[in-house]
């Protein structure tokens, strides 16, 4: 069926911020589909309150709102842009709630516009617990028991009846929040209130526990007139009971054999087809062990992070022919993009195997509970593709960038045989080393699979690293073992660890041995058919194919990527990337990447000439640069990531462009530091560097507390903390040490100023500064998590144009060639200290270029070419105010993650942020609040409890509540304060106290917000750490900061805001950011 | 031990030996299934032919002997990237080289199969040698290779004698699978019931008929896809006369799937003419889709490397449906040369256009190229036994 062209121009909705369970994949989802919109001459609308996304680029669609993702922003847009079509399959959970909200209310009928892709009906058919289970009974596609109920009773009844453990999945939520595996009546009643309160519509189901089957999901795609397909189907090592994003997965099954395979492929288009879905889903199995016994666990009628990876994986794009779908088209009408040979109505059959590894957080929260359950936790995944199982998996490990390179890299040596035995049963991140050591050990096999439920072939293949381990260990380290070694996927620093000879001989005798890499290509058909889509993978021993393509006679770039997304490091670096590939290419590179992100743009197959899927460390990334022999990398644009490569790239012979790897050492190494601010003349706090806690205690005795203490070379502020005593300073350098042991520690005077940002372009003499930034909070909490304002509100001229001064001298000291970020204190007195500089881009960057207007990426890596601003049609310094307010909200996952410390501080800890733009700075402001869920008021009752230092400020903040009607509730002392200067508080007991305590109101629930500044210290806030996990778990606002309740105010004190607010099409931004012309 | 794959244009691949340590000479095709080797290694239509899987870990899930598409494996030879030393699946009973011992198949491992596949596909399906023997004299073993064709192997793995499989009662007959009930321990409390099959088929339209199945190289659920829907089937031996067949006066004639070149069968193509003939509905797969053609007046020829997979899209030409299929040819019916008066195309595959399928005029005859029955792969083209029935009907 061609293309009905009734669709002229559709709305494609986003799914907003990044948080745990709605990651860049659907970026990726949304790109692809616009493009692919863009492609069949459909005119594009896209909202999404998420700046850091490529999908909400001018050049993607052709009007692009970054507004808050609520039903009432949509309305106001649909009225204005009048689109005949509303896509809602491609931003996840919230654009398919947000799809059915519209549609349910009969907004969308009366306006004439149609939801495409999928219906309500197909929608609530899979989404809505009841309607689901009726439907797959009604088709006789097994379910475990379950009931859908909305009270704890009906729950504690139904469990009863069926017997424990039950699993409990709230209705409508995202990433499975909420929900739980509950062994007994007791921990039945705590998750299921919670989830309850979670679920949109009040409703949990509660069902059978089927933890310990194995868990396989499909995903299947379906045209209008029924064609159904499965792009892939994927087995979790990890049995049902861990969430699929918490779990390692492979591609495809690997134990299951054809008849379960076709089994639960049947099953999977019969439910497809009964939901009349059109487009892509996701079907999640759990399968009996020892039987064919299956049920459906659940089905997303959507793209989702398992049809990214499945995209990925197969080189089969999904989301782009979902879109295709959604227009009319058939799928044996729309061609296979990679072969351009074959058509989109086949299976990919892959000639590899595929590992994906999640990234999880407890890095960042070191205080949250590790376990893994069915509530997802990880920020991020990897994926690897190698020729063998346990390749893949040596790939994925190193790919997670967290100091872990093989499966000895946790040392559980210490602990005894029965404290391993203990360690086993214990379901979390690092279950897999404990496997590995409990098979150095020899345990028996079973004796594992028995325990864990993990696959005994899992177990076994585990146990071939284990053994070659022990190899590697004692026998002499000949060509052929080192061979073995390299096709099981060991680097060379492992081999070189284990065998004890240095890594440089290993490489050599790899080179002598004709031990080399080579590439295969992912072509969506096991080379049955001829590619032409260069998306490669390393493999040892076999033919190179990397070789094959043609070689374009154009100088080639090397852009290094970013890795998986985590705390710190996000889709912003992604954004980054794929802007400055697309610069290359634009001056004539041929250009390639190295990744290893399965949900990113970047790894698209086709926005680089070359993609090779790999782990980002020195000797993968070595293969591939012996491989294309590039002229140049750039490593300013992919994070950390990229720059812990340059020195490996320099020893490699590699040229680095922009910023020379000399200069970014200057900037990154205190002393040196030191002295470039000394001959630029600019100031910076006072501080030192140390190695021993012993030397930290004396420098901040000397600088007077508090101080700053951090390590050198981090991102994210990891290991950042502000200590106030000697006793502080000793166990965070304790910490600090953990984490980063080689490099030096950093000892700075902290100062309450204003915090400020720049991101600008130096092409060597010039500078292009498109906007300078204000933070709302002051100094000390993570500029990632702070509030953010552009154009700066509050700042003088005179600060204005010292900061374009200093930003300038910086520039030009340190030889900047491309992209420079420096954050800078503003004190009262109008003096400017310098306390950062990175020279290279930064999380801002995507958020700065689209509300200035101006391509920073694009004009960096021109600058990095060598061509001047001013010949790119810019004018240098910093450029005019924009006449309008954009504002940076960062949004958290905190509740994801049980037992995380909430409070902010310098070590950064939001997991995505979200854009409020208006002309007026409160209009930004509220619409920035909302974009992160803050929807107030609710009930007018707020909790206030701040430390001492802070209760000054409290009474001003206390007095604004009062005049919005709020009923104020605060802990002894801060009431106290509050009264004393004719604030009407409600004094509350604290935790230990009598009841009614503040935590008896907290899950009362009918609470607004939480303003709670921790107290000073570090361990002495324990009743502060309950509060705010108590209030973050019952899902009520927790601020931490004053400035934070502060703006909220602001945003809340015009009561007609929402009537008034005005979405704003930013792709008629000009550059100077004119929006109002 | 170290083994070697020698093709025919000259190229080696070394690589560790698996299974019989026998030299074979034998015609090198790809196959590109994720799972199913069991079905591949007992599918009479590889005799002649060494197999070499393109998705690199096989033996994963073992032997599940249920699964075998015939009593023995017909391949000559099987290459791998890897065979799993271990195994795992409830009803797996040995590893996959124990098999290949049993069956004395001999094989490869270790080697680049995507390179070899890209050879394959070319320079086309090309003989080959897989042999232990490091002093091997190449030349001559080209000169062998270039010598041997895929001949006889219809006779060879046809059945010897006629036999009859009796159609299943109820359709609660279909649900368990034979000698592998297994009661899950320690995973819950209560033990299930019984293990399920795949519940392909719904309804029992069969009962009472009287189906003969001309076996030219048949796999095993081609008889199971009608006795399994309450058909009584009667499997005839390849060289058996028509009229034998029509003396039996069965309700409809089912001509199996087979391995080698269609056009080397000239006596049963002449005895399919007369079943044509017949008036008797009749129902080809594969070989038999183009021993009709043949026996109709149509031309086959030898694709450059045929079609071996789960994953080939087939387009029904008269709903427009695509059915995602498991085929395994070699030879394809030329569709320029049907005769548009006696049958018209009713499947073509959606990747390279070529004839999927066959309805003839005015005659309770249709004929596919790829294996409704499955076994490895998809079961979405099941539906046509249902058909067939149905025209019988």
């Amino acid at each position: 069926m061609p293309r009905d062209n009734d669709i002229k121009k559709v709305l494609v909705i986003g799914s907003g911020p990044i948080v745990i369970g709605q990651a860049a994949e659907f970026d990726y989802a949304g790109t692809q589909a616009c493009r692919s919109l863009k492609e069949e001459g459909v005119e594009t609308v896209l909202v999404n309150s998420n700046p850091a996304t490529i999908m909400t680029d001018k050049e993607i669609a052709d009007h692009v709102y970054i507004e808050p993702l609520t039903v009432k922003c949509l309305e106001k847009i649909i009225l204005k842009e009048k689109p005949d079509s509303v896509l809602p399959t491609l931003g996840g959970q919230a654009g398919l709630n947000l799809g059915m909200e519209l549609s349910e209310s009969g907004f969308l009928k009366e306006n004439c516009v149609r939801l495409i892709g999928t219906t309500a009906e197909t929608i609530k058919k899979a989404e809505d617990r009841l309607e689901f289970k009726d439907t797959m009974e009604k088709i006789g596609e097994p379910v475990a028991p379950s009931l859908v109920v909305e009270s704890v009773e009906d729950g504690a009844v139904f469990a009863r009846s069926i017997g424990y453990p039950v699993v409990l999945r709230p209705a409508y939520t995202l990433g499975g929040s909420g929900g739980g595996i509950a062994e007994n009546e007791a921990e039945l009643r705590e998750i299921l209130a919670n989830g309850l309160r979670l679920s949109r519509v009040g409703q949990v189901l509660v069902e059978r526990c089927i933890s310990g089957w194995k868990e396989i999901e499909y995903e299947v795609m379906r045209d209008s007139i029924g064609n159904c397909i499965t792009v892939c189907n994927m087995e979790n090592i990890d049995p049902v009971g861990v969430h699929t994003g918490d779990s390692i997965v492979v591609a495809p099954s690997q134990t299951i054999s054809d008849k379960e395979y076709q089994m639960l492929r049947s099953s999977a288009l019969n439910i497809i087809d009964e939901l009349k879905i059109t487009g892509g889903c996701n079907v999640q199995f759990a399968l009996h062990p020892n039987s064919f016994e299956y049920c459906v666990i659940e089905v997303n009628p959507r793209v989702s992070r398992s049809s990214a990876l499945a995209s990925k994986a197969t080189g089969y794009p999904i989301a782009k022919v979902a879109a295709k779908i959604a227009l009319g088209y058939t799928l044996d009408e729309i061609k296979n993009a990679i072969t351009k040979k074959t058509y989109a109505s086949f299976e990919p059959a892959l000639d590899y195997c595929v590992v994906k590894i999640p990234r999880l957080p407890f890095d960042k929260f070191i205080t949250a509970k590790r376990s893994l359950t069915t509530q997802m936790k990880a920020t991020g995944e990897v994926m690897a593709i190698s020729n063998s199982f346990e390749s893949a998996l040596m790939k994925a490990i190193r790919s997670l960038e967290q100091h872990v390179d093989s499966l000895a890299s946790y040392d559980f040596s210490v602990l005894t045989d029965s404290q391993i035995m203990k360690r086993l049963k214990v379901v979390d991140d690092r279950r897999i080393y404990v496997i590995a050591e409990a098979l150095r050990r020899s345990f028996d096999m079973e004796e594992i699979y028995k325990i864990t439920k993990i696959d005994m072939w899992f177990i076994s293949r585990i146990k071939n690293l284990v053994d070659m381990e022990k190899r590697l260990k004692s026998e002499p380290l000949g060509a052929s073992l080192l061979r073995e070694a390299k096709i099981m996927g060991f680097p060379d620093n492992v081999i070189a660890g284990i065998s004890g000879e240095p890594e440089k001989l290993i490489r050599d005798k790899r080179r002598t041995n004709h031990i080399e890499a080579a590439f295969k290509m992912v072509d969506t058909c096991a080379a049955e058919f001829e590619a032409s889509t260069p998306y490669f993978y390393s493999v040892y021993g076999g033919e190179d194919e990397s070789g094959e393509i043609k070689n374009t006679g154009r100088p080639k770039v090397l852009v290094i990527g970013s890795g998986p997304i985590r705390i710190g490091q996000g889709i912003e670096f992604d954004f980054c990337s794929v802007h400055a590939t697309w610069g290359f290419s634009k001056k004539g590179f041929e250009t390639i990447i190295i990744n290893n992100n399965p949900e990113t743009v970047s790894t698209d197959f086709d926005i680089a000439d070359k993609l090779y899927f790999e782990p980002l460390t020195p000797e993968d990334v070595e293969n591939v640069v012996r491989t294309e022999k590039p002229d140049g990398a750039v490593v300013q644009f992919g994070g950390q990531t990229a720059i812990k490569l340059t020195e490996a790239l320099l020893n490699m012979g590699v040229r680095i462009y922009g910023t020379d790897a000399e200069n970014v050492d200057r900037a990154e190494d205190r002393e040196l530091f030191d002295e470039v601010l000394q001959e630029t003349g600019i100031k910076r706090p006072a501080g030192h560097t140390v190695f021993t806690a012993e030397e930290a205690v004396s420098a901040a005795n000397e600088l007077k507390y508090p101080v700053l203490v951090r390590p050198s070379y981090v991102l994210g502020g990891q290991g950042m903390r502000i200590a106030f005593n000697d006793r502080e300073i000793r166990e965070f350098i304790g910490i600090i040490n953990r984490i980063a042991q080689d490099h030096p520690i950093l000892v700075d005077k902290y100062m309450m100023g204003k915090e400020v940002e720049v991101d600008a372009i130096c092409d060597g003499e010039d500078i292009l500064i498109p906007g300078i930034m204000e933070h709302i909070e002051r100094a000390g909490i993570h500029s990632g998590d702070s509030i953010s304002v552009y154009p700066a509100p509050t700042l003088s001229e005179k600060v204005k144009e010292t900061i374009a001064d200093y930003t300038r001298r910086l520039a030009k000291a340190l030889h900047v060639l491309g992209m420079i970020n420096i954050q800078f204190i503003a004190m009262p007195d109008d003096e400017v200290y310098c306390i950062e500089v990175n020279p290279r881009s930064s999380r801002t960057v995507p958020y700065i270029s689209k509300v200035t207007g101006i391509p920073i990426v694009d004009l960096a890596v021109k600058a990095m070419l060598g061509e001047k601003i001013r010949d790119m049609g810019y004018e240098c310094g910093l450029q005019k105010d924009a006449d309008f307010f954009a504002i940076k909200m960062p949004v958290f996952s905190f509740e994801k993650v049980y037992g995380a410390e909430i409070s902010l501080g310098p070590e950064m800890k939001s997991t995505g942020e979200c854009l409020g733009v208006a002309a007026e700075y409160d209009e930004a402001l509220y619409k920035a609040f909302l974009g992160a869920g803050i929807r107030l008021p609710r009930y007018k009752q707020v909790i206030i409890t701040v430390k001492d230092s802070d209760k000054a400020e409290i009474i001003n903040i206390g007095k604004r509540f009062s005049a919005l009607g709020y009923k104020i509730y605060a802990t002894r002392s801060t009431a106290k304060v509050l009264r004393d200067n004719g604030v009407d508080a409600l004094k509350v007991n604290k935790i230990n106290q009598e009841s009614p305590t503040i935590m008896d109101l907290i899950l009362g629930h009918r609470i607004d917000l939480v303003i709670d500044t921790p107290t000073e210290g570090y361990d002495e806030h324990r009743d502060g750490f309950m509060i705010r996990r108590v209030a973050i778990e019952t899902g009520i606002n927790v601020i931490t900061a004053l400035d934070t309740a502060d703006a909220l105010l602001t945003s809340m004190e015009n009561k007609d805001r929402e009537k008034e607010m005005e979405p704003i099409d930013i792709t008629g931004i000009a550059t100077r950011g004119r929006a109002f012309e | 031990m170290k083994a070697f794959l020698i093709l025919e244009d000259g190229t080696v691949f070394t690589g560790q030996h698996i299974g019989a340590d026998r030299e074979i000479i034998s015609e090198i095709v790809f196959n590109t299934s994720m799972t199913g080797y069991l079905e591949v290694l007992t599918d009479p239509s590889y005799a002649g032919q060494a197999v070499c899987m393109t998705y690199p870990l096989m033996g994963n899930y073992g032997i599940c002997e249920d699964d075998m598409q015939s009593d023995r494996a017909w391949t000559d030879g099987f290459i791998v990237h890897e065979v799993s030393g271990w195994y795992s699946n409830f009803r797996s009973h040995s590893s996959l080289q124990s098999f290949l011992l049993k069956h004395d198949i001999p094989g490869i491992q270790g080697i680049d199969t995507r390179a070899l596949t890209k050879i394959l596909r070319e320079k086309g399906t090309m003989n080959g040698c897989i042999t232990t023997n490091e002093e091997y004299d190449k030349e001559e073993l080209i000169g062998k290779m270039k010598e041997y064709s895929v001949t006889g192997v219809v006779e060879k793995v046809s059945a010897k004698e006629k036999y009859s499989c009796k159609g299943v009662e109820t359709l609660e007959e279909n649900g368990t699978a034979a000698g592998s009930v297994r009661a899950a321990t320690g995973i819950t409390d209560k033990p299930f019931v019984a293990e399920r099959v795949p519940a392909v088929v719904k309804e029992m339209n069969g009962k009472g008929l009287k189906i003969a199945l001309l076996d030219v190289g048949m796999k095993r659920n081609i008889a199971y896809s009608l006795t399994s829907r309450g058909c009584d089937v009667t499997v005839f031996p390849c060289g058996t006369k028509a009229e034998e067949i029509m003396g039996f006066k069965p309700d409809g004639i089912m001509i199996s799937n087979g391995p080698g070149d269609p056009k080397e069968c000239t006596e049963i193509i002449k005895e399919i003419g007369k079943l044509i003939e017949s008036g008797i509905p009749i129902f080809a797969i594969c070989l038999g889709h183009q021993l009709v053609a043949l026996a109709a007046g149509a031309d086959t020829h030898k694709m450059k490397y045929g079609h071996r997979g789960s994953n080939h899209p087939v387009k029904d030409l008269e709903t427009g449906r695509v059915y995602i299929t498991s085929q395994n040819h070699g030879y394809v019916v030329d569709e320029s040369t049907i005769d548009g008066k006696i049958a018209v195309p009713a499947f073509r595959n959606v990747n390279d256009g070529t004839n999927e399928g066959l309805s003839y005029r005015n005659k309770k005859i249709f004929t596919v190229q790829f294996h409704p029955e499955a076994c490895a792969g998809p079961l979405d083209s099941g539906f046509l036994f249902d058909r067939f029935i149905g025209m019988i009907r």
